[in-house]
């Protein structure tokens, strides 16, 4: 079928949501596609809140948000995104509220703020109470809003439809097609502009906070038509993973006093960031905690993982500001946290890095900044650079609704301006090839094997510490991984509601993101924030103070291009906590 | 551990009616539901169909019936399951494929009551105010999923499929309780239609499908509570 709208929204997470909602508040014909149904997508499962300068509980500033941001992202955060970020997150949680969003509240009917890693008073002095929450439920709150809101704006949805391709000309977006689940058939989708938010790529890793459904699907589809993916060495280990799941126990678990220990029952984090210790970012709390297994002074038999302690803390605070972390502690190890501590490792978490974009969403194709028109991306999906070389916490979800918002208005306005290009369903062409072909292999290795073997392989080499070897060795096995990709087979062949076509075709996104990444991880030859080099432990700002830009080329080969990273008030420090 | 895992299967497009299709298969008493049917999709019979996103019950995506109650793959264990395993699609929902239920009619009943905070005054310069104490009184309801575990486990809806619905009716409980909101007459219309919440026989059936424990019934008390308050 054959399909038209003014801004076309690929994803139903928040930042796609809220694009959809501010699109359509401009007065154009906004459609949401999703892979899913709206409300399940991964925003959903976001725990601690959305991190504010609004100052509810004690004084704060959007300058001192905008230094945490900056430095925890090891200063490759562009400055001019980090100063408009922690200005208008303000009014976007504020805006949220009148939307109806049931924030938790203080005595004096204020939204109540808790503590998160990395986000201090006063440039670094202590922690501060900033991150806006609905118990450990904010994600799921926020896409809850955003949703009613879409709802009650009308706003068409188009539900388990997969976007297999976007159709660009000349550097002009023009639509997209897109497989129906329900069906099998293919529709093209006509758009005069087009916002990608559809979120991370976690399911590279075998050990991840991520839905399953989270493979790096429009990275990918653009990675393949000659759009650079930017800064995709910084992936996010979130430190509290449930062990060995991977499920996610939020930082606001230590905001609200819970320590990290070891087998001897040490506070270790003193030793590694002594002013502000259990709180400090992610990037850095995931090594620590490595360090600590790597030193023998992991807990278990095996040794393998550390504590998170809470037991200390009133019952009373666990079950009424941390009552779904507890529950997961609970249903999945048998675990009480009011009682025992909890097992937890790093766990894959979130990319830093995707497709590189302005401030308003336009996604940019090199160092220049060159828009492909009509095409926007916003959310985990795009590099703006607000997270540099590691996000702080609660910041993805101010991303998602400042940027979503940007992406949105920025697109309806282009689609006021602009006409839709004529194109035919020939453009269904190379998505009929791709899916006749997986559907046409007779004899080969099956999606399961295939997406284990990646996974496995990208723990093992391309985690929380990188070496030149084991990246070198993680190229040819992805390399090995593509060769049989080619040859995968699926055993049903039917049309109505084939998630085993579809897991297929995610596998193959999957293989691309991990090349983008592997390689940029094997390039950059640093340590800074989330890219953590043994070979090159120092952060090196003379040669490495710049954003990459990944392109793929033919036969497995990349090549690469910089963008320099936008300084202004804050210059770049060593980075202790 | 061995488990026998029944799967009821059924491809509208190739049998007329659904079949029971068993499976034997390796499983840790900490196994969720979920990785015994991908456990079968990926090394046994990649054909089986059934929805899934984040995997531990914050999506809503897997609702389905486990040993004959309404429950979350992703949250139900193999260890409080025993060892013969029995999977079906949520009742009273069409069937697509296999678990995957049709679930736009779920949604329809869901948008009916106008599920978002209707409130027309002028917001002030900074967030509206609500005391603790007010925002404790709706936060049960704010938990749910939409998983439709709840409606599909209630024998009203599966008599007359154009009952709104537990779960409806939790949304709306969610703003009509909630102090900012002015919306309880906009939304009278749909709640208080024959197919409203007055079909409701309280048989607690919801309360217990939960996976997020939300009181399910008692939130349809307080919402036919509010509606009745309002005549007087």
């Amino acid at each position: 079928m054959a399909h038209e709208h003014d801004v076309i929204v690929v994803g139903a997470g928040g930042s796609g949501l809220t694009s959809a909602l501010y699109a359509a508040k401009q007065g154009v014909d906004v459609a949401v596609v999703s892979k899913l149904y709206p409300t399940r997508s991964h925003t959903g499962a976001a725990q601690g809140g959305i991190g504010a300068a609004l100052g509810n509980v004690e004084e704060d500033h959007w300058e001192w948000h905008m230094f945490d941001t900056i430095k925890g992202g090891d200063y490759l955060t562009d400055q001019d995104a980090a100063e408009l970020f922690c200005k208008e997150v303000i009014d976007a949680v504020i805006e949220l509220e009148h939307m109806g969003l049931p924030f938790d509240r203080l005595p004096s009917g204020k939204i109540s703020q808790r503590r998160f890693g990395g986000h201090t008073k006063d440039y670094g002095k202590a922690a501060v109470h900033r991150a806006a929450h609905a118990a450990d439920r904010t994600g799921h709150m926020i896409l809850q809003t955003l949703y009613q809101q879409c709802v009650k704006e009308g706003i068409t949805f188009y539900n388990e439809y997969h976007v297999t391709d976007v159709i660009i000309e000349g550097g002009v977006a023009q639509g997209l097609v897109a497989y129906e689940l329900a069906s099998g058939e293919l529709h093209t989708c006509k758009a005069k502009a087009i916002v990608i938010a559809s979120g991370g790529y976690g399911r590279a890793w075998k050990t991840t906070s991520n839905a399953y459904t989270l493979t790096g699907d429009m990275q990918a589809i653009l990675y393949r038509k000659g759009i650079p993916m930017e800064d995709m060495e910084f992936y996010q280990f979130h430190p509290t993973g449930l062990f060995p799941l991977g499920i996610l126990l939020t930082e606001g678990a230590r905001g609200e006093g819970g320590i990290l220990r070891n087998d001897s029952g040490e506070r270790f984090m003193e030793r590694y960031a002594p002013t502000i210790k259990d709180l400090a970012p992610r990037d850095m709390v995931a090594r620590a905690m490595y360090m600590e297994v790597r030193e023998g002074r992991g807990v278990g038999t095996r040794k393998d993982h550390v504590l998170l302690d809470l037991t200390h803390l009133p019952a009373e605070t666990i079950h009424k500001k941390l009552p779904d972390i507890s529950e997961f502690a609970q249903i999945y190890l048998g675990v009480d946290p009011t009682k025992q501590p909890v097992p937890v490792m790093p766990t894959a978490h979130y990319a830093m890095g995707g497709i590189p974009t302005t401030l308003n969403g336009e996604v940019v194709i090199d160092g220049n900044n060159t828009v492909v028109k009509g095409l926007y991306a916003a959310g985990e999906v795009a590099c703006v650079s607000l997270h540099g070389a590691n996000r702080l916490g609660t910041n993805s979800l101010g991303d998602l609704v400042v940027f979503g918002r940007r992406a949105g208005i920025a697109a309806a306005k282009y689609a006021k301006e602009a006409e839709f290009y004529d194109f035919t369903s020939e453009v269904l062409g190379p998505t009929r090839e791709r899916i006749e072909k997986i559907l046409g292999t007779g004899n080969g290795p099956s999606v399961a094997d295939l997406r284990a073997e990646l996974q496995q392989s990208m723990q093992d080499r391309a985690s929380v510490f990188r070496t030149e070897s084991l990246l070198q060795e993680q190229t040819e096995v992805l390399k090995e991984l593509f060769d049989k990709y080619e040859k995968v087979v699926v055993q049903d062949r039917g049309s109505k509601y084939n998630t085993e076509l579809v897991e297929a075709i995610e596998l193959g996104y999957l293989l691309e993101v991990a090349e983008a990444t592997v390689h940029s991880c094997l390039n950059r030859r640093e340590s800074r924030g989330a890219h953590a080099r043994e070979d090159y432990p120092e952060r090196n700002d003379k040669e490495w103070l710049k954003h990459t830009l990944v392109y793929k080329c033919p036969g497995n080969k990349v090549k690469f291009a910089y963008k320099p990273v936008v300084l202004g008030k804050f210059e770049p420090k060593a980075r202790t906590y | 551990m061995q488990v026998t895992l029944k799967i009821l299967r059924h491809d509208p497009a190739k049998n007329a009616k659904p079949g029971w299709q068993i499976y034997s298969l390796e499983a840790e008493p900490m196994d969720r539901v979920l990785d015994l049917l991908h456990k079968v999709k990926w090394h046994q019979d990649s054909t089986l169909a059934f929805r899934r996103s984040c995997g531990h019950g914050v999506c809503g995506s897997d609702a389905m019936v486990i040993n004959g109650v309404n429950q979350l793959a992703c949250k139900a264990l193999v260890k409080n399951l025993g060892t013969t395993i029995q999977v079906e699609p949520l009742r009273g929902l069409p069937v697509e494929k296999d678990l995957i239920v049709n679930m736009e009619g779920f949604f329809a009943a869901y948008r009916a009551v106008k599920p978002y905070l209707i409130n027309d005054e002028q917001p002030p310069e900074r967030e509206r105010l609500q005391s603790p104490e007010d925002r404790a009184v709706f936060d049960s309801s704010t938990k749910c999923i939409l998983c439709a575990a709840c409606t599909t486990s209630c024998p009203v809806f599966w008599v007359n499929g154009s009952y709104i619905g537990p779960a409806a009716i939790v949304q709306a409980h969610r703003f009509i309780y909630d102090s900012r909101d002015k919306g309880l007459r906009e939304r009278m219309q749909a709640l208080n239609a024959s197919t409203g919440v007055w079909r409701c026989r309280t048989a607690y059936n919801c309360t217990e499908a939960c996976p997020r424990g939300i009181p399910v019934t008692q939130a349809i008390e307080e919402v036919k509570r509010a509606m009745l308050y309002d005549r007087f």
